[in-house]
């Protein structure tokens, strides 16, 4: 038996199944989608795009086919929380993308998981059946004449690159997971080049709280930029791991004392894409104007060896990167082998700026998100802990 | 391979691709449903799905060697992966790796010879509030530790203790 994941009072739990839909569905289209603007809510998956916006242009779209996707393909290293929602408000969640569906015109909704998440399939598959039963899925959803939807899920099979919109849906489409040059977004061409609006979990779980609670609600949270509350899933050297919601524009040293990880050297913030926070920065914000993240915070105590943390990343992004372009392919190699030198105490600081540089054209190079951010925690590391990386002892193997 | 296994599997195959209908997005389904019940991908498995769906071999094989939960080796009846992420990392999974081999008497990578275990390593399970973890097949098992190892692998040998395998054969090429 699993124990379950501690969390502190989420707001999902609040919010009365179903309340969301049916507010919905007493508004029309081009009503929902401003409230959903105006709330502000951003991409909860960790790009921070503005569901308001993307929604409006699928809506504007001219097609007589369009896709809801819920991208369920949660593989940011120490990211949880989409495990955690799905477990305990997976109906939440369906809400919300029923009424995406609604306010693009789409008919149909994919819930892409992944495959490591196989042991969730059975328990949604018979939420949906249930829904569709209760007729919150189906033809004429609630009663409402001419809006018929219905929620398919779709398993991933082991890939963290398709956690990237359009890698997700190549892979829908039954090819490899591979990143799409954009434009077009998939707004306009999307899964089976119809328009697609791909949005985390924890962004459809917001929509219906936010059809429930109003969007003044949802604003008044946060900062100007980075409105609303957001879940933390909270791992590493901390009293409490789990996850938490905090309203965005917390500062990683409030969000340690809550989590009682005083004392840490760094966090990372935002998994291995993101950036890892010295204590010296510890007054930073987590917000998308600031430190961004998707709710992976990694807590880093005083005797945490931080190259072995940049080794453990590099590895993963080797392993998880899809070998289409060559800055994200070549590139991370050649970090790991930088960092294999420092661990032998054998670069020179000449060496480590060249690496260092590589890593900035990594950044500007990389077809997609994976090969953009994966030198971010090399770099960070590197410009925050040099004492602590160069002139090592060689370790045995 | 006898040419009524190839039958069946042939049989198997057109069952699913009629199942999740005969266009591309149909592929990796199907695969899935290959890699369940066979525990690998053949290349005679490629070639029947390829002519089902109209395709060409070496886009299956593209997918197929993508995908690291569908693959062309053939894997053991149970496939254990190991959670190598940082949390769990930081946790301790070096401990489980080091008892699992200990116990499997394989390395990573590595099928048993009995064909029953294949032992890998996983990229983050999400399970990073309660590591180490690991998945057994699609079951997941958090906070193991080096002693639990023992129980865990104890409890799948005791499934093939019941004589056949529910909904499972070995791959006949």
């Amino acid at each position: 038996m699993i124990m379950p994941t501690e969390t502190n009072q989420l707001t999902f739990s609040k919010v009365p199944i179903n309340e969301g839909m049916k507010s919905a569905l007493q508004k029309d289209r081009g009503e929902i989608i401003a409230m959903v603007s105006q709330s502000g809510l951003k991409g909860r998956g960790g790009a921070g795009f503005p569901t308001g916006i993307k929604w409006n242009l699928a809506a504007a779209a001219q097609d007589d086919q369009k896709f809801v996707v819920c991208n369920a393909d949660e593989g940011e290293p120490g990211t949880y929380k989409d495990r955690v929602i799905l477990t305990d408000y997976a109906n939440l969640v369906f809400e919300g993308m029923t009424i995406g569906g609604y306010a693009i015109g789409a008919r149909k909704g994919i819930l892409y998981l992944r495959a490591e998440y196989t042991y969730l399939r059975s328990f949604l598959e018979d939420l949906l059946e249930r829904r569709r039963r209760t007729g919150f899925l189906g033809q004429n959803v609630m009663g409402k004449r001419g809006f018929d939807f219905d929620i398919e899920i779709r398993m991933g099979a082991g890939a963290y690159v398709c956690g990237e919109e359009t890698a997700l849906i190549e892979s829908l489409e039954g090819q490899r997971g591979e990143p799409r040059n954009r434009p077009p977004f998939p707004v306009n061409t999307g899964f089976m080049g119809h328009p697609t609006i791909v949005n985390n979990v924890e962004t459809f779980a917001w929509v219906t709280c936010i059809l429930v609670k109003g969007a003044d609600w949802f604003r008044k949270i946060g900062t100007e930029k980075s409105t609303g509350l957001k879940l933390f899933s909270v791992s590493g050297d901390c009293s409490f791991s789990g996850v938490f919601e905090f309203p965005m524009g917390i500062t990683v040293a409030e969000l340690l004392e809550r989590v009682g990880g005083i004392g840490a050297k760094a966090v990372q913030v935002g998994g291995a894409s993101g950036h890892c926070v010295p204590a010296s920065e510890f007054d930073r914000t987590i917000a998308f104007e600031d430190v961004p993240t998707g709710g992976s915070i990694i807590v880093f105590g005083p005797d945490r060896d931080m190259l072995a943390v940049a080794k453990n990343f590099m590895e993963f992004f080797i392993d998880e990167s899809c070998g289409q372009c060559t800055p994200c392919r070549e590139g991370n190699e050649r970090l790991l082998e930088g960092i294999l030198m420092l661990e032998q105490g054998r670069c020179s600081m000449r060496y480590l700026r060249e690496l260092c540089a590589l890593g900035e054209t990594m950044q500007a190079a990389s077809k997609c998100g994976l090969g953009q951010s994966s030198p971010n925690a090399f770099l960070s590391i590197v410009a925050h802990f040099k004492d602590e990386i160069l002139g090592r002892a060689p370790v045995a193997d | 391979m006898l040419v009524s296994e190839r039958e069946q599997l042939r049989e198997n195959i057109e069952q699913w691709v009629a199942q999740y209908g005969s266009d591309r997005s149909a592929l990796i389904p199907v695969l899935q449903e290959v890699q369940r019940k066979y525990h690998h991908i053949s290349e005679y498995v490629m070639q029947v799905v390829a002519d089902t769906l109209n395709i060409h071999p070496v886009e299956v094989y593209g997918v197929v060697s993508f995908y690291s939960f569908i693959g062309l080796r053939p894997k053991g009846r149970f496939i254990i992966r190991l959670c190598r992420t940082i949390s769990c990392a930081m946790q301790g999974n070096n401990r489980i790796a080091r008892q699992l081999e200990n116990d499997l008497g394989i390395h990573f990578g590595e099928t048993t010879p009995d064909g029953n275990f294949t032992l890998e390593w996983a990229n983050c399970l999400g399970m990073c509030d309660r590591g180490p973890a690991m998945l057994v097949n699609d079951r997941i098992f958090t906070q193991v530790t080096p002693e639990s190892v023992h129980e865990i692998l104890d409890e799948c040998r005791k499934a093939f203790g019941a004589h056949t395998f529910q909904g499972e054969e070995t791959c006949p090429l």
